[in-house]
């Protein structure tokens, strides 16, 4: 038995409607400027869980009874992929409620799965509307349905559709999905249009952060922080199959390294008059920021479409010690060198 | 060195396998292929415990222990004093949400 994620209760019996079948939504293909400013909100975070479709059945074009029917998720951005693929053609989209998460998500947690496709087909009276017994999921819908247990339990048969919406022409036109449409990638725009809400993220701690450097030791140290930061938000996205190492904690630490340089080479020049005591001041970057950039890029990991539970289980082991080890020893450093400082020694 | 990701939790039983091909299908990393009667793993260490395949599975030849490959969920929960495995990841809930993509 596959141990479910995150929803414990997972009825075994779907509840008998009651009342009216569900009327029947009209949707298009078109995305207007407001749908983009929504999807534009959706990629920063703002009002995170508000970008929802109301879950029901949609009428796409001018369907018959034999037109297909798309299940998808009740978020936008899933919505309106699904549908801008489709343009131009008739059918159904069943949208699921999967309380506004998109399909992978949900399918993780079991949001999208075989419990509401059931309960949607019956509420929606799908059997009514369509004659035939298909109904198209997306491929990344599947760690959460079992397609066997939805023919047993509603008569529908499931197939599963390519991974990427865009897809589903060719998939339509050639009646199945190549190898291709089946491997789930991450290109450099995939991982980018993440990164606007990495950063929202860490902004306000690095913001507080930043401030705090500042008092304590002056603007380059706050210029550091947040370049750790924007490391390892942005540019470990962006970077990230170039970076050696498969391990996203030590890619994190190589990147955050690389950038801790300039700020080193700058303590360098800065302290060069006082020698010897120079040296911790010269190191403190090295240490302090790789571990910053490091952490963010482990925390990279739930956002991409390939690591384990078992390998970021063992990453987390083994270098968050590590990191924690590093910004310990770099923090000593800058204070034994802020304290000589004050006592004028340097 | 440096790979973490080398072993995961998926085990195959080909002798209960009768070739549907079910798991060729949703698994999007290409781990399976169709083999002689019977599938075969061919790529085991691409696995991302998502689970898909075992779902699919309509006689049970696959078993993973799937859950949530993600680091912020994990340290939340073991930050929280909660199990690590215990796989609620904060998509979906509060702040702190993790995977802000459409996959």
């Amino acid at each position: 038995m596959v141990s479910q994620p995150c929803c414990q209760s997972r009825p075994e019996a779907v509840p008998p409607v009651a009342g009216p079948v569900q009327e029947i939504r009209t949707t298009d293909s078109r995305i207007t400027p407001a749908d983009r400013l929504d999807h534009f909100l959706a990629r920063f975070g703002v009002n995170r869980m508000g970008h929802r479709v109301e879950p029901g059945l949609y009428r796409l074009g001018n369907p018959t009874p034999d037109s297909p029917v798309f299940a998808s998720a009740n978020y936008t951005l899933s919505f309106d992929a699904l549908r801008s693929a489709l343009a131009g053609r008739d059918g159904y989209i069943l949208v699921l409620d999967t309380h506004g998460i998109n399909v992978w998500c949900a399918a993780g947690k079991g949001t999208f799965g075989t419990d509401e496709i059931v309960r949607r087909i019956t509420l929606t009276g799908l059997a009514s509307v369509v004659r035939h017994r298909t109904l198209i999921v997306p491929q990344l819908g599947a760690p959460g349905v079992s397609a066997h247990e939805v023919l047993r339990r509603s008569g529908f048969s499931v197939e599963y559709g390519p991974v990427r919406a865009s897809d589903l022409p060719e998939y339509l036109a050639i009646g199945r999905a190549t190898p291709d449409m089946r491997r789930v990638r991450f290109p450099v725009a995939d991982r980018l249009v993440l990164a606007p809400m990495e950063l929202v993220h860490a902004a306000l701690s690095t913001a507080a952060g930043a401030v705090v450097l500042y008092l304590l030791a002056g603007l380059p140290a706050a210029f550091g922080a947040v370049a750790a930061v924007l490391a390892g938000t942005v540019l470990f996205p962006a970077l990230l199959p170039f970076i050696p190492t498969r391990d996203f904690s030590t890619k994190g630490l190589i990147l955050g390294g690389i950038v801790a340089l300039p700020f080193s080479a700058a303590f360098v020049m800065e302290t060069a008059a006082s020698g010897w005591a120079g040296v911790p001041a010269a190191l403190a970057p090295l240490l302090l920021m790789p571990p910053a950039t490091a952490y963010l890029a482990l925390n990279f990991t739930g956002s991409t479409p390939f690591t384990s539970r078992t390998g970021v289980k063992k990453e987390i082991f083994r270098y968050v010690p590590l990191m924690a080890g590093m910004a310990v020893l770099g923090a000593a450093l800058a204070a034994v060198f802020g304290a000589a400082h004050l006592l004028g020694a340097v | 060195m440096f790979d973490s990701y080398r072993e995961n939790t998926l085990r195959y039983n080909p002798e209960r396998c009768f070739g549907c091909l079910r798991c060729t299908e949703v698994c999007p990393h290409g781990v399976f292929a169709e083999g002689d009667r019977r599938v075969e793993v061919v790529r085991p260490e691409e696995c991302m415990e998502c689970g898909a395949c075992a779902r699919n599975c309509p006689v049970q030849a696959i078993k993973v222990q799937s859950g949530v490959g993600c680091a912020w969920a994990m340290i939340g929960a073991a930050l929280r004093g909660k199990d690590m495995d215990s796989g609620t990841c904060g998509c979906g809930g509060e702040e702190g949400s993790c995977c802000g993509g459409e996959r």
